[in-house]
C-alpha cells in the first residue's frame, strides 16, 4: 500500500490532469467559436458558403485527430516554421490547443446544426404567420429552441474533448496525463494496474459531472412538444 | 432552399442577392486556396521533388501499403472484438438479474469514460511486461484498448436499440409463450441489430481513426510508416497529407454506406434507424451520453 501511495508524492498526478483541463478549456472556446461560424455557413442559403462548411466537416471529421495534432507540430511548426510564441513547451501547448479546436469544431458545427433540426417547420411558419420578419423570427422563435436542442450534443462534444485532450501527447505536450502515466508505468512496472486505475478514476471523476450537468440542463431547458 | 427552416423560399430579389453573395463566396474560396498554395510554394513545399515520392511504386509497396495493411488488420480485429464485447455486455445490461446488470453497467460506463489513449499506453506496457507477449505487443495493445472502448459503445447501441423497439414486440413475444430471454433473443435483438446497423458502421469509422493512436506506441500502422518514411526526406508535411487523404477516403466511404443503409433500412422492421455519423475519436461518454447526430444510448431522452 505504501508502495502505491508513494506515486502520489513522486509524481504530480492532479497537476497532470489539470493540464488536460486547461487544454480542454482553451480548445473548447476555440472549437465553439469556429464551430458556430461553420454551422452558420452550413445552414446559410448561399451554396458556396454551405460548400465551405460541408467540406470542412467532411474532411476534418474523417481525419484521425492524431494526424491533425501531428500536422501542427511536424508540418506547421517543424517544416514551415510556424511559432505560436511563448517558450518551447508553451508553443507545443498552443499548437495542441489549435489542433484540438480545429478537430472538435467540426463536431460542434454538427451539434449546432442538429439543434436547428430539432425545431419543427411549423414554428417558422407560425412565426411568419404572426407577421415576424426574418430576424425577429430567428431571434425570438427559432434560435432559442435550436440552442436548447443543441445542449446534449454539445455536452457530448465537450466530454469527447476532455478525453481527446490526452492526444496532445502526440504534439509533444509531455506534462499532460497520458505522458505522465507513460513515464510512471515505465519506472514502476510493479504497480502497472493501480497506476492505470488511478488515472482512469481521475478522468471518470472529471467526465461524469459534465455528463450529469448536460443531462440536467437538457431536461431543465427541454422544449416540450 | 426549402430544406432549411431558417429561410423562406427566396423571391426574385433575394435570389439575385444570393447569386451575388454566391459569386463573392466562390471568389473567397479561390483566394483562400490560392493563398495556401502560394504560401506553401513560397516555402518551397510545392516543388515536385517534395511530392513525387508518393507517386513512386516503391514508396507504396515498401511503406504505405504495409502500413495500411496493419491499420486495416488492427481495425478489423477491433471491430470483431467490439461487436462480440458489445453483444455480451449489451445483453448483460438488459438482464433482469440485478447482479449481472450492475456488473455490466459499471464495466460499460467505466470504459466509456476513460480516454482510449490512456488504455493504449497502459495495455502496451501491460501486455509486453506483465503478460510478457513479445511479438506484435503494440498491435494487441491497440486492439484491446479499441475493443474495450468501442465494445462499450456498441453495448449501449444494442441496449438503446432494444429500448427503442415498440413495447408491443416484447408483449407479443411473451403472449405467444416465450420467456423474457427467448423474446429478447428471438424477437427483440435481431430487430435492434438491423436498426442499429448504420450507427454501428459509424462506430467502425471511429475504430479506424483511433487505430492511428497506435503511432504513439510505435505500432507500425499507416501513420507510423508515413512518418518514418518521410522524416529523412524532409517531406513530413506531404506525407501527412497523403496519409490523411487515405484515411479520409476510407472513412468517407464508410460514412456514405452508413447513410445509405439507414435510408434503406428505415422501411424495414419496427426499430428506428439512426444515421451513423462519423463520431469523435474516443467519442462521447458519460452517464447518459448521446452520440452527436447518432444513436441515443438512453431511450428516455428528449
Amino acid at each position: 500500500m505504501d508502495n502505491y501511495l508513494s506515486i502520489f508524492t513522486e509524481y504530480n498526478i492532479p497537476g497532470a490532469l489539470w493540464v488536460n483541463i486547461q487544454l480542454t478549456f482553451f480548445a473548447a472556446i476555440g472549437a465553439l467559436v469556429l464551430g458556430t461560424i461553420l454551422a452558420m455557413l452550413r445552414i446559410s442559403p448561399v451554396a458556396s458558403f454551405a460548400a465551405i462548411g460541408t467540406s470542412y466537416v467532411n474532411i476534418i471529421r474523417n481525419t484521425p485527430l492524431t494526424i491533425i495534432i501531428l500536422f501542427g507540430v511536424l508540418a506547421l511548426n517543424g517544416q514551415l516554421g510556424l511559432n505560436l510564441g511563448g517558450g518551447f513547451q508553451e508553443n507545443f501547448f498552443r499548437l495542441a490547443i489549435m489542433g484540438l479546436a480545429i478537430y472538435h469544431a467540426a463536431f460542434v458545427c454538427e451539434a449546432i446544426r442538429s439543434g436547428v433540426n430539432t425545431v419543427p417547420l411549423g414554428q417558422a411558419e407560425a412565426a411568419r404567420a404572426i407577421g415576424l420578419a426574418f430576424m425577429p423570427a430567428a431571434r425570438m422563435v427559432i434560435l432559442p429552441q435550436a440552442f436548447r436542442g443543441a445542449i446534449v450534443p454539445l455536452g457530448n462534444v465537450l466530454i469527447a474533448l476532455i478525453k481527446n485532450s490526452t492526444v496532445a501527447a502526440v504534439g509533444s505536450v509531455s506534462i499532460e496525463a497520458s505522458s505522465v502515466m507513460k513515464d510512471m508505468l515505465d519506472v514502476r512496472a510493479d504497480i502497472v494496474i493501480p497506476i492505470f486505475l488511478t488515472f482512469a478514476a481521475g478522468f471518470v471523476i472529471i467526465v461524469i459531472p459534465v455528463g450529469l450537468l448536460t443531462t440536467w440542463l437538457s431536461k431543465k431547458l427541454a422544449v416540450s412538444r | 432552399m426549402s430544406s432549411s427552416i431558417l429561410f423562406d423560399t427566396p423571391g426574385p430579389r433575394a435570389r439575385r442577392n444570393v447569386l451575388v453573395i454566391n459569386i463573392v463566396g466562390a471568389l473567397v474560396i479561390v483566394a483562400l486556396l490560392w493563398w495556401i498554395i502560394a504560401g506553401l510554394a513560397a516555402k518551397g513545399q510545392m516543388e515536385a521533388s517534395q511530392w513525387d515520392d508518393f507517386l513512386k511504386a516503391d514508396t507504396w509497396m515498401d511503406y504505405l501499403l504495409p502500413g495500411l495493411a496493419n491499420t486495416l488488420k488492427a481495425a478489423a480485429l477491433a471491430i470483431v472484438g467490439s461487436v462480440l464485447f458489445g453483444l455480451v455486455f449489451g445483453i448483460g445490461r438488459l438482464s433482469t438479474n440485478w447482479l449481472i446488470n450492475g456488473v455490466c453497467s459499471v464495466v460499460v460506463e467505466f470504459f466509456r469514460a476513460v480516454p482510449v489513449l490512456l488504455m493504449i499506453v497502459f495495455f502496451n506496457i501491460f501486455i509486453a511486461r506483465t503478460l510478457e507477449v513479445s511479438s506484435n505487443s503494440a498491435m494487441w495493445a491497440v486492439v484491446s484498448a479499441l475493443v474495450f472502448y468501442n465494445g462499450s459503445v456498441v453495448a449501449e447501441l444494442i441496449r438503446s436499440g432494444v429500448h427503442n423497439l415498440p413495447k408491443g414486440q416484447r408483449e407479443a413475444g411473451i403472449a405467444i409463450g416465450l420467456t423474457r430471454g427467448q423474446s429478447l433473443r428471438i424477437v427483440e435483438i435481431p430487430q435492434a441489430l438491423v436498426a442499429m446497423l448504420p450507427a454501428l458502421i459509424g462506430q467502425f469509422v471511429v475504430i479506424l481513426k483511433d487505430s492511428a493512436l497506435g503511432y504513439i506506441i510505435s505500432f507500425n500502422e499507416l501513420l507510423f510508416y508515413g512518418r518514418t518514411y518521410s522524416s529523412p526526406n524532409g517531406n513530413v508535411l506531404q506525407a501527412l497529407i497523403v496519409v490523411a487523404a487515405v484515411f479520409i477516403i476510407i472513412n468517407f466511404t464508410l460514412s456514405k454506406i452508413a447513410t445509405i443503409l439507414s435510408r434503406r433500412l428505415s422501411s424495414r422492421g419496427v426499430g428506428k434507424t439512426k444515421p451513423g455519423a462519423a463520431a469523435l475519436v474516443g467519442g462521447p461518454a458519460g452517464l447518459e451520453a448521446v452520440e452527436p447526430g447518432g444513436a441515443k444510448p438512453t431511450p428516455d431522452k428528449p
